[in-house]
């Protein structure tokens, strides 16, 4: 199957390293992954603090870059959400825009749901022998509904010991432009999440979005915990000898 | 002659953030807060799993709402005929200075000069209670909670539960303190402090001449008026004076029995968890010689049909103010419900208030933003309001309205750049330089406002030396569909950014 990375902004800017990941990955169970070098952004943040006509220009390259492909697979819940529940909203009024869009929404996956929901795996040949909970993003838990597909690719990495995250499903407080514009209300929520990760003694904790990785690993850093914030796919790509 | 206090107003609150900041640096206020969410969240979600047809339920519910809301005029006007013909009276109010002015006449055309009230939304929205003070009225809050609140010269921060800020030694201090009658050596122990507030509340009940209350529901085609609580106290109000007034809010109609048996199975548990609320008054009109012999419906609009103009906001009017939003939120766990400066706190509160009010004050721009747009309010909702994406909505609208132009630079700049690979490309290459700032952690632990708003309590990632697109177009070629490699797409880890890129 020839798959269009959907790699997202933040993480083609923050961090190649989860990008490199989801090729390695694929690669590896033995598809084509193209990355079409036309994208750039969702228009997610714009979106979401109220400057909608200036993610329009993004929903009509989001469209340009990734008609055509039969599979279309992020790293992040979270901007593909936006693209499913958002981008037809912004592509209203343009007539071929809400074409295009309609057309390719429905071939756009995160990591988890593409390769459980759609190539039916659990076991990806990873191995990752260390003690590691799972942060449900909120987007990938209630706007895109992965379920438990992320969990049940986690439990078959060998050496993987996955410990349950007290109080998993409440947001860590990242949201975005949130983070700033109400930042303390977004600091106490994270450090709340810090705590239950502390409480839950893993070494790694991984989400399916590098955004919220972003926010509880700074705080995690901050704070001196010494536990690593991981995005699932890397941990997923990791291999004996890797 | 009990010690009442004014209700403060809210004009002139501060914006969202900065009255968050406040109530988060308050423990006591957090671990109450936490307290009662955590066991209420727990308990909503076992009552609701009880019932396998709970998403039909809803899903009922929200298309009622919304085919009554599309056809307000005919219900409403239905609903106006059938109070009438059972002997009531119904008035309209435009806005609250309107339903305050009718109230206050009805209640001197009775002669009275003491009020009993049931817990009730609109009147708070209104600011009755200091306009009856106003004109020399004493409105005595009769709920339990509201009591409290009302004691302490204090808002309510819960819909459901005013007084959830406050935890039993608080209180208990404020009955000693407020409640003249309160009995001496009266202790913390709820049921005795419970004991107290009948005893004090009860004299109000027997002496009263008018009772104003609100309602959950109205049922249009019987005319009848639904009032939905858990301690009785509603029920003395309702029943004992001799004149009632009730302020209702025009949303809060449906066309039939039918309808409101859906909402009577989806308020209790969303609300307080429990299969059936102790209290359910249904009245119409009035009946001689059994409860009062004068009623008046105030139908009061106060922004409600500006709403119902919107087609994305229209959805917060579906509102049947059970709170499940607000003990499901993250944010009201934290910031507590005063910070939303509103009778309306949490998530509804912050799509209903500024739709109502409009966003021309600070914290009525600032609402639509307090949110993590977690999604967990939409999730519980019993009438499917989708919180998220009204909060987005009503972003745009306060962008609109109130152009800060530092932002709105910073917004189209970005917007400029993220548009484009080429220009992403080069900003990642002008980014790469951030790197430098980090230290041996990898880390940068300090940027410069806005940005330390990050940075006071998260470090930030140190931007790599070479981004994704710049991996893949160096190691696979500009092979990819598109072609648009960009300059960007040469440049190895190694490489300076050139001129452009500055």
């Amino acid at each position: 199957m020839r798959i269009g990375l959907f790699v997202t902004c933040l993480t083609d800017t923050l961090f190649p390293e989860t990008g490199k990941a989801v090729v390695t990955l694929l690669e590896r169970l033995g598809h084509e992954v193209d990355f079409p070098m036309g994208q750039s952004c969702c228009g997610q943040m714009h979106f979401n603090t109220g400057y909608r006509r200036e993610a329009v220009p993004m929903v009509r390259g989001f469209a340009a870059a990734f008609a055509g492909y039969e599979a279309i697979v992020s790293p992040s819940a979270s901007c593909a959400a936006m693209v499913h529940e958002y981008h037809p909203v912004l592509a209203e009024g343009d007539a071929r825009l809400e074409r295009l869009v309609a057309a390719i929404v429905p071939r756009v996956y995160d990591l988890s749901t593409f390769l459980v929901g759609v190539l039916g795996l659990t076991d990806v040949g990873a191995y990752f022998p260390h003690r590691v909970t799972y942060h449900p993003t909120c987007h990938s838990l209630r706007l895109l509904r992965v379920g438990d597909a992320p969990l049940r690719l986690l439990r078959a990495v060998r050496g993987l010991d996955l410990v349950d995250l007290p109080d998993a499903e409440t947001c860590c407080g990242f949201g975005g432009t949130f983070a700033v514009k109400n930042k303390d209300v977004s600091a106490a929520m994270c450090a709340d999440k810090v705590a239950a990760i502390r409480q839950s003694r893993a070494e790694v904790v991984c989400a399916g979005d590098n955004s919220c990785l972003m926010h509880i690993g700074g705080a995690l850093s901050r704070m001196r915990t010494g536990v690593r914030a991981m995005h699932l796919a890397e941990i997923l790509a990791s291999g004996e000898g890797r | 002659m009990t010690a009442l206090g004014r209700m403060p107003t809210y004009l002139g609150m501060p914006a969202f953030p900065d009255a968050a900041r406040r109530a988060v640096a308050d423990s006591q206020l957090r671990r109450n807060l936490t307290h009662a969410t955590t066991a209420i969240r727990a308990k909503r979600a076992g009552a609701v799993a009880e019932l396998d047809d709970w998403e039909a339920l809803r899903q009922a519910a929200k298309a009622i709402k919304d085919h009554t809301l599309a056809n307000l005029g005919t219900y409403l006007l239905r609903l106006e005929e059938n109070v009438t013909k059972a002997g009531g009276h119904v008035h309209w109010a435009r806005d609250a200075a309107e339903a305050n002015a009718i109230v206050t006449g009805l209640v001197r055309a009775a002669g009275a000069d003491r009020v009993v009230k049931v817990k009730s939304m609109a009147t708070q929205e209104t600011g009755l209670n200091e306009a009856l003070e106003a004109a020399g009225v004493t409105a005595v809050e009769t709920d339990l909670a509201e009591l409290i609140v009302q004691l302490g010269h204090d808002r309510p921060s819960h819909i459901l539960v005013p007084a959830i800020h406050k935890n039993r030694a608080e209180i208990g201090g404020l009955f000693r303190t407020a409640m003249p009658d309160a009995p001496a050596g009266l202790t913390d122990d709820p049921p005795r402090l419970t004991a107290a507030a009948r005893a004090h509340l009860r004299q109000a009940f027997l002496s009263a001449e008018v009772g104003i209350s609100g309602a959950n529901f109205a049922v249009a085609d019987t005319g009848s008026l639904v009032v939905v609580e858990s301690e009785g106290n509603g029920r003395m109000c309702l029943t004992l004076p001799r004149t009632l007034i009730s302020v209702v809010g025009v949303e809060k109609v449906l066309p039939s029995w039918r309808d409101l048996e859906v909402f009577l199975a989806l308020l209790p548990r969303s609300s307080t968890a429990e299969r059936m609320n102790p209290y359910t008054t249904i009245w119409s009109g009035v009946t001689p010689g059994d409860g009062p012999s004068e009623f008046h419906l105030v139908l009061l609009d106060n922004g409600r049909t500006a709403t119902l103009a919107d087609r994305v906001g229209r959805q917060a009017l579906r509102c049947i103010r059970c709170s499940a939003c607000l003990n499901a939120c993250p944010v009201y766990e934290r910031a507590g419900g005063h910070a939303y400066g509103s009778p309306y706190p949490g998530p509804i509160g912050a799509i209903l208030s500024p739709q109502l009010r409009g966003t021309g004050s600070a914290v009525d721009a600032s609402l639509p933003f307090a949110s993590s747009l977690c999604g967990a309010c939409y999730e519980v909702c019993p009438v499917a309001i989708n919180i998220p994406e009204a909060l987005v909505h009503l972003r745009a609208r306060a962008v609109e309205d109130h152009k800060r132009y530092s932002e709105r630079t910073v917004f189209q700049l970005s917007g400029y750049v993220l548009s484009s690979p080429r220009r992403l490309a080069a900003a990642q290459r002008a980014a790469s330089f951030g790197r430098h700032l980090a230290g041996r952690s990898g880390r940068i632990r300090r940027l410069p406002p806005p940005l330390s708003g990050w940075t006071d309590t998260r470090d930030a990632p140190a931007p790599p030396p070479e981004s994704f697109r710049a991996w893949w177009a160096r190691t696979r070629g500009s092979a990819g569909r598109g072609g648009q490699a960009g300059r960007g797409g040469q440049a190895g880890p190694g490489s300076r950014p050139g001129g452009a890129a500055g």
